[in-house]
């Protein structure tokens, strides 16, 4: 149903890994779309995809392209693996639905001090305490007990908020975007609806796609071995990835703003757009200052989310194997978003603009020396996230010398290929569960069909993706990390 | 209730159209859709808690995205599914206001098989239209 009259576009190959789609593909836009993918990626890719990426190309203040990165797939409104960078002096717009409804959505890797052989006797015991200290699934409801004041804070002050209750370790700070707090944010923006969703799910890792995973390094898994030592990475260490966002709090955040937008886009502000869920405003206006300083609550949501989560990790691990968590060495690596509008300068055509990037289901990938890098890992370029599906194995990489060829942005996943509905009718949960056993990957999950839907089957090849924006520079591989375990919503 | 969840709509997310002869039943149609969504077995839910709300908007459409919106944050706030679905929808002088009492019970996975959490419903191919049969609305919700 999706392709049925969409046109196909013609594809101008701009490198083997990198694809243009004119502006006269379709009517009203202002920019080529341009496609970081190799041409198995591309065929692969619905054309939802190209539709999707043609009608953010028609956006007012839209700067040098639309991009799809190489895992992109349709979304609503925009595409998953989309970036988009809005001048915001010339009428630059800010827009929740090219943000992403699950506002500051990303990934977090923590590295432990122990090795495959360590770890291959407890994984059981260990995935089960993990299942039960961080509650998932539909409607899964947070262990605190958080006073609406208390989440106005949170919701202010992100990571920092808990670290001074003392759910993690300074150190964490360090190692997160931002250091884990969005300073624009504006509590007196968000509703009252976002805050009672927000008290409700925090600390929750939520469903769908959201997973905790342990992971390992194989040893000729390490791709960059100087960096791999340098972020202390070793053959055979055992990892912690997840992935979670800003929770119900903030999609209330993106759907209330949609609203507003709606009303204003066309009547105040003259913007049509193709599809609702790219109602916008302009960046400098009232309405888009106040979305900002929202955006900001949800990232701050987000951050503090994840950080609630990695605690009960630490506990879990320093439970199961009777140590503390720093003897365990549980440190963060990095924490990494992938749905987020940032407010960054950028040269094009030799000139330093101030851009609002929009990455929706992409990576911020920064080359080494932008300021956006927090200071330990700035003169490496910004660690970078990537997770697969929960059989395939995950990357990390390093912001790229041509990054800013896509304004530092990069793949943020796999990449889905088959419907949640399709692939409930191909998958069946359980065997899924007995068929990853087999392969040394024990499941702990909320729900059966939700396991079906997230099989590998379900997602492109993670390798591939890799290699994609690998070659074309936007981002160089550290090292792949195989699942252990996985507990999922 | 007429709906069915469409294929290939969405990659990432969960489409559904649902049919009806009169907007009451259409209502509860996408309502059991919303929540049949997320619990496998609609029968699981037993309908002993009441929340009874109105909602005013300028047009139908707005109206069904509110109504299938306060469904998704009463699962978010009370944790609280519903499997009967009771509307009075009127329009008067270019306003449409429902009044609506739906009937449910707790998330509770000894007796409900979850599949997955509806994070948002979204204006994406968001559509409700009379049409010679009754209505007709589709919906894809945020995963």
């Amino acid at each position: 149903m999706q392709n049925v009259d969409l046109k196909k576009p013609e594809f101008k190959r701009v490198s083997n890994v990198t694809w243009e789609i004119p502006e006269t593909f379709k009517e009203g836009m202002r920019v080529p779309v341009r496609v970081y993918a190799s041409e198995k990626l591309l065929k692969e890719m619905d054309l939802q995809v190209f539709d999707q990426a043609a009608n953010i190309a028609m956006i007012p203040g839209i700067t040098k392209y639309s991009f799809v990165m190489a895992d992109g797939h349709s979304g609503y409104g925009s595409p998953i693996g989309g970036v988009s960078a809005f001048d915001i002096h010339k009428g630059g717009v800010i827009s929740p639905g090219i943000v992403g409804f699950d506002i500051n959505c990303g990934m977090r890797l923590v590295l432990t001090s122990l090795t495959l052989e360590d770890i291959r006797p407890k994984i059981k015991e260990l995935t089960d305490a993990l299942f039960k200290k961080v509650p998932a699934g539909v409607g899964s409801k947070s262990k605190l007990a958080l006073s609406k004041q208390d989440f106005v804070e949170l919701a202010e002050s992100g990571s920092k908020w808990a670290i001074k209750k003392g759910y993690g370790w300074k150190e964490d700070l360090d190692a997160t975007e931002l250091n884990g707090i969005a300073d624009w944010a504006d509590d007196s923006k968000i509703s009252e609806k976002a805050v009672q969703r927000g008290v409700t799910q925090i600390g929750t890792l939520g469903s769908g796609n959201h997973y905790l995973e342990i992971q390992y390094i194989k040893p000729e898994n390490i791709k960059d071995s100087a960096i791999a030592k340098k972020w202390g990475l070793f053959p055979n260490q055992v990892v912690i990835m997840f992935h979670t966002g800003s929770r119900g709090a903030g999609h209330q955040i993106a759907s209330d703003y949609i609203q507003i937008f709606l009303k204003v886009m066309e009547r105040k502000y003259k913007i049509k757009v193709n599809d609702k869920e790219l109602a916008c405003a302009p960046f400098n206006s009232n309405e888009g200052r106040d979305y900002y300083k929202a955006m900001g609550c949800g990232i701050n949501i987000s951050f503090a989310n994840r950080q609630l989560i990695l605690h009960r990790i630490r506990e879990a691990f320093s439970e199961t194997f009777k140590k503390d968590a720093e003897k365990l060495g549980l440190r963060q690596l990095f924490d990494i978003a992938h749905n987020r509008a940032s407010l960054e300068e950028h040269e094009v055509d030799g000139e330093a603009k101030e851009l609002l990037v929009h990455r929706k289901g992409s990576t911020g990938s920064y080359p080494p020396g932008r300021r956006e890098i927090p200071k330990k890992f700035r003169a490496d370029g910004s660690p970078v996230i990537i997770g697969g599906s929960m059989e395939t194995g995950s990357y990390l990489l390093v912001g790229g010398s041509n990054a800013d060829d896509t304004f530092d942005s990069t793949a943020h996943g796999s990449g889905r290929t088959m419907s949640r509905t399709r692939a409930r009718k191909t998958t069946n949960g359980k065997e899924l569960f007995q068929k990853m056993l087999k392969n040394g990957i024990y499941v702990k999950s909320v729900s059966w069909s939700g396991l079906a839907e997230e099989g590998g089957e379900s997602y492109k090849d993670i390798d591939e993706v890799v290699n994609s924006v690998d070659k074309a520079g936007l981002s160089k591989k550290v090292c792949k990390f195989i699942p252990l375990a996985n507990v999922k919503g | 209730m007429a709906y069915k969840f469409v294929e290939d709509t969405t990659v990432s997310d969960v489409a559904f159209e649902a049919e009806a002869p009169t907007v009451q039943e259409l209502f509860a149609s996408c309502g059991a859709a919303l929540i049949n969504t997320m619990i496998k077995n609609l029968a699981d839910i037993k309908p002993r808690i009441k929340r009874v709300f109105s909602i005013e908007t300028e047009d139908i459409e707005k109206l069904l995205f509110d109504f299938l919106e306060k469904l998704v944050f009463y699962k978010d706030t009370e944790q609280l599914v519903f499997n009967r679905f009771e509307s009075d929808i009127r329009e008067s002088s270019g306003n449409w206001n429902g009044i609506f009492s739906v009937y449910g019970d707790k998330l509770d996975p000894k007796r409900h098989e979850f599949l997955v959490d509806v994070k948002a419903v979204t204006m994406h191919m968001f559509e409700i239209e009379k049409t010679d049969k009754g209505w007709f609305a589709r919906a894809v919700l945020d995963i």
